[in-house]
């Protein structure tokens, strides 16, 4: 199987797969980040969401053979003390439930801010609308979006 | 369950040293006096009932409280602690929270379900925090020499009231814990309480905000093996042949076994077994009844009206009461089948050895996991150990043991450690349904509207009693019969949120409504005056609380304001769910044909509230959910196969769909009565009768989606 560098949260990983394995599982499976989450496969739910060069992709349909020596960023690597400001934010709102589809929905709305740190509210809704939340936190996500929006 | 009683309330102290990290204060609860509640008695979850806790304080002040339930997103790591620290009168921020694993021994009812956990424990809890603050008082007022009526607790320490002298928990915790605790403890008036029924976030926040919270699909142990079970694609069939030749030879695949009806591919990686498990070549034969839900449709009508019935309740004779009756109203209302759908899919791993079994996962049933799995294997409980995994979401599904016996079926026969892993298409055609149920409603008016008679019957599929007989109208209704029928299928149906009543309370409120508009009648005001006849003049007997529902109604009257608004539509609903009462208004405004829903109240009366910010979530949450699965839920079969199989078939709420919600609470002081489950049931009716005020369309059957006017509307 062939070897595959990756420069993940800004270290170096080596992986050997196939080249048609997803991202996702490369991460969860052979790098050990299991923050990552696994939701349908089909980039539907956006539980496995990551940065790869800096845009939100959906990692379970983003094969390893694509990121070459794009930078991949994970919930693991948002920032280096759990500070980023969605995370301060998705604690203050008190945002996760379960929260297993947390990471996705943190990394989803980073790409957002990155992109567009004053987003409206409309803009919120059309972004995180990718991510499923099965226990129905979407009201704190919302705020939790808009709260960390005010930290920028 | 656990006989509980006065007498062995002295010995229930017992003190083990915690060698180099301060004192491990070791309580067990079982004499507290929480009676059981009547859900528990009634609720068909396996599991052990015995209860005790762990509570632990270091010389450093630090406070570990172990958490022994299932967490699943209700917050119950959350919650217990704050019980026991308010009555601790601890420092909140010194408080640790450890998951517990399965001990049957140290905890009782150590599960998730029937929205119990908190009811239970409540005083359990509180007696274990008073417990250690009575001994932490003592310790201190034999240091000062002073009798213990001059010592108050503050925060974390011990204060003395003449001196202002002040000890901290962690100082004494080594001297109290070589004192004995004596009986009946006062627990604290509510009015002093700080922590309960303050707003606390989830203490696994930091966790989960970093990708550090473990999940069972998290979970990871060296040289363990992946496997996916192919499993029959259709309900009612077995397997004939298998030709596994092409996937035992695919990169990184170990083994392909099979037993029972499963087919099992184990290997290296996830990756690697999920592209090997598409190779398989399985032929399935009929084993039983190939079902699809045209039949039971069918099916359905032909039961309520020649099926065998069970009566479940009745009173007065309803024969006369619609012979006479001045108006007739009939209807009947269906639902589908949905799965839980759970964000983390099945999963669990086991370990199997010679005369041992290691089990980590996420169930919402420990107990009952770990009593099948010794079962299965012949292999002593005491030989089992089981760990508990954070849960990404249960919605009743981890109530079942299957995904838990055929990993532990699979590391017997293979002999190795093994993670089985569920896709999502394995999850969602995995079977468990809430089931499809339908209820056929009459009911019998006098010629001044009141309700004289009341007919309910339900017939569902693998359901037993698909009514809740005791529930409201019952009791306030002089002649009523309530009975149901049954299909057994061999489409496997179980618990989902809210059992029953998450499809009941809708049909049923909404029927409320059909006869309150026929009689001439405010929805609200005729709930108001059925209640009041239960009052005044009952009817057989009455397992709600009159006023408990009469308040939330009235509350949720005027936090709505009720008929007093122009330009929205609303509906009312109001359930007793489960031990809690919750009426909800729904506001509906119309854009072009399409009503849309713009706002939901809710008034909760689950008794105490724990933690405001948790109780927002599970009310907020469950009404979010109660919508989303009455507006787009739906699982249909074909010739015994489930049609849809993922997200992109499967339509479940998202963030642009939801409406406004408010939630209040109703501060009464009772003892906890549960809030995992009791804001959904309400929610599709408040929904339905606020579409109806706005476009005179009954929503009968879900999903409203398919129903007129929606079904009807440009992209939907």
């Amino acid at each position: 199987m062939p070897i595959y560098n990756l420069k993940v949260n800004g270290k170096d990983y080596r992986a050997d797969v196939a080249a048609d394995t997803p991202l996702l599982w490369v991460l969860r499976d052979h790098l050990g980040l299991v923050g990552t989450k696994y939701g349908c496969g089909i980039a539907e739910c956006g539980a496995c969401t990551v940065h790869v060069d800096g845009k939100a992709v959906k990692s379970c349909v983003f094969i390893v053979s694509r990121v070459k020596s794009l930078k991949v960023t994970t919930i693991e690597g948002l920032s280096e003390k759990g500070d980023h400001p969605l995370q301060l934010a998705w604690d203050e709102v008190d945002v996760p439930q379960c929260g297993y589809c947390q990471a996705g929905q943190m990394m989803t709305a980073a790409a957002l801010l990155k992109q567009n740190p004053k987003p409206s509210d409309q803009q919120i809704d059309d972004v995180m609308h990718e991510n499923l939340c099965r226990c129905g936190a979407y009201h704190r996500i919302r705020e939790g979006v808009k709260s960390a929006s005010k930290k920028l | 369950m656990t006989t509980l009683n006065k007498s062995n309330r002295r010995d229930f102290i017992k003190i083990t040293s915690m060698t180099g990290s301060g004192l491990l204060l070791g309580f067990s609860w079982f004499s507290a006096e929480a009676e059981m509640p009547m859900i528990m008695a009634k609720a068909n979850f396996a599991g052990d009932l015995g209860f005790n806790s762990f509570l632990s304080i270091a010389t450093d002040g630090t406070i570990t409280i172990f958490s022994p339930n299932p967490e699943l997103g209700q917050n119950i790591m959350t919650s217990f602690p704050m019980i026991v620290a308010e009555e601790l009168d601890a420092d909140w921020t010194k408080v640790k929270v450890i998951q517990a694993p399965l001990d049957t021994v140290k905890f009782e009812r150590q599960l998730t379900g029937g929205s119990g956990a908190i009811p239970h424990s409540y005083k359990r809890l509180r007696v274990a925090g008073a417990s250690a603050r009575h001994l932490l008082v003592t310790a201190a007022a034999a240091r000062w020499n002073v009798v213990a009526t001059d010592c108050t607790t503050n925060n974390g320490f011990v204060i003395n009231s003449k001196t202002g002298k002040k000890l901290s928990y962690g100082e004494l915790a080594e001297e109290a814990s070589k004192l004995t605790v004596p009986a009946d403890l006062p627990l604290k008036n509510r009015k002093d309480f700080k922590i309960i029924g303050s707003s606390v976030r989830n203490v696994e926040n930091k966790k989960i905000i970093t990708g550090k919270g473990i999940f069972g699909l998290d979970f990871y142990r060296e040289g363990m093996v992946y496997a996916m079970i192919q499993r029959p694609p259709a309900f009612g069939t077995k397997i004939k042949s298998v030709d596994a030749a092409e996937a035992k030879a695919m990169p990184g695949i170990i083994d392909v076994v099979s037993f029972k009806n499963n087919v099992a591919v184990v290997g290296k990686s996830t990756w690697e077994v999920m592209k090997a498990r598409t190779t398989l070549k399985v032929e399935y034969e009929k084993d039983g009844n190939i079902e699809s839900s045209s039949d039971h449709n069918q099916l359905f009508i032909s039961l309520l009206d020649n099926g065998k019935i069970t009566q479940r309740r009745k009173d007065g004779d309803v024969d006369t009461a619609f012979k006479n009756a001045a108006k007739i109203i009939k209807s009947e209302y269906q639902c589908p089948f949905i799965p839980h759908n759970p964000m983390e899919p099945m999963n669990f791993f086991a370990d199997v050895r010679q005369d041992s079994v290691e089990l980590v996962g996420p169930t919402q049933v420990p107990a009952s996991a770990r009593a099948a799995t010794s079962k299965l294997l012949n292999i002593p409980e005491n030989k089992i150990t089981l760990e508990l995994t954070r849960l990404g979401g249960g919605f009743g599904r981890r109530l079942q043991n299957d995904y838990v016996l055929e990993a532990a079926e699979l590391s017997s026969i293979i002999k190795k450690p093994v993670k089985v892993i569920w896709t999502r298409e394995d999850d969602m055609t995995g079977g468990s349904y809430r089931p499809a149920v339908r209820y056929r409603f009459e009911a019998a008016l006098d010629d001044k509207g009141n309700m004289i008679g009341y007919k309910l019957r339900g017939v569902g599929i693998n359901v037993g009693n698909s009514t809740r007989e005791n529930n409201f109208p019952s009791g306030a209704v002089d002649n009523l019969l309530i009975d149901s029928a049954e299909h057994i299928s061999p489409i496997t149906t179980g618990p989902w949120r809210a059992p029953v009543t998450n499809f009941l309370a809708f049909a049923e409120q909404s029927f409320l409504d059909e006869v309150a508009i026929a009689a001439g009648k405010d929805p609200v005001q005729f709930r108001l005056e059925l209640l009041q006849k239960a009052r005044t003049n009952p009817v057989g007997a009455i397992r709600y609380s009159i006023d408990r529902m009469e308040t939330v109604i009235k509350q949720v009257a005027e936090k709505s304001g009720w008929g007093t608004k122009s330009g929205v539509s609303q509906g009312f609903s109001v359930y007793f769910s489960h031990q809690s009462y919750v009426a909800q208004v729904c506001e509906v405004v119309m854009n072009d044909k399409t009503p849309v829903v713009k706002k939901i109240y809710a008034v909760s009366d689950c008794g105490e509230v724990i933690n405001k910010s948790g109780a927002l979530q599970q009310v907020m949450g469950g009404i979010v959910d109660g919508y989303g699965h009455a507006m787009f839920g739906k699982l249909t079969f074909k010739d015994g196969a489930p049609e849809q199989n993922n997200f992109d078939q499967f339509r479940l709420i998202r963030m642009k769909e939801i409406p406004e919600i408010e939630a209040h609470f109703v501060d009464n002081g009772i003892d906890p009565t549960g809030l995992g489950e009791p804001a959904l049931p309400p929610t599709g009716g408040a929904v339905a009768n606020a579409i109806f005020k706005a476009t005179k369309v009954r929503l009968k059957n879900q999903p409203f989606m398919d129903e007129p006017p929606f079904s009807e509307a440009k992209a939907f």
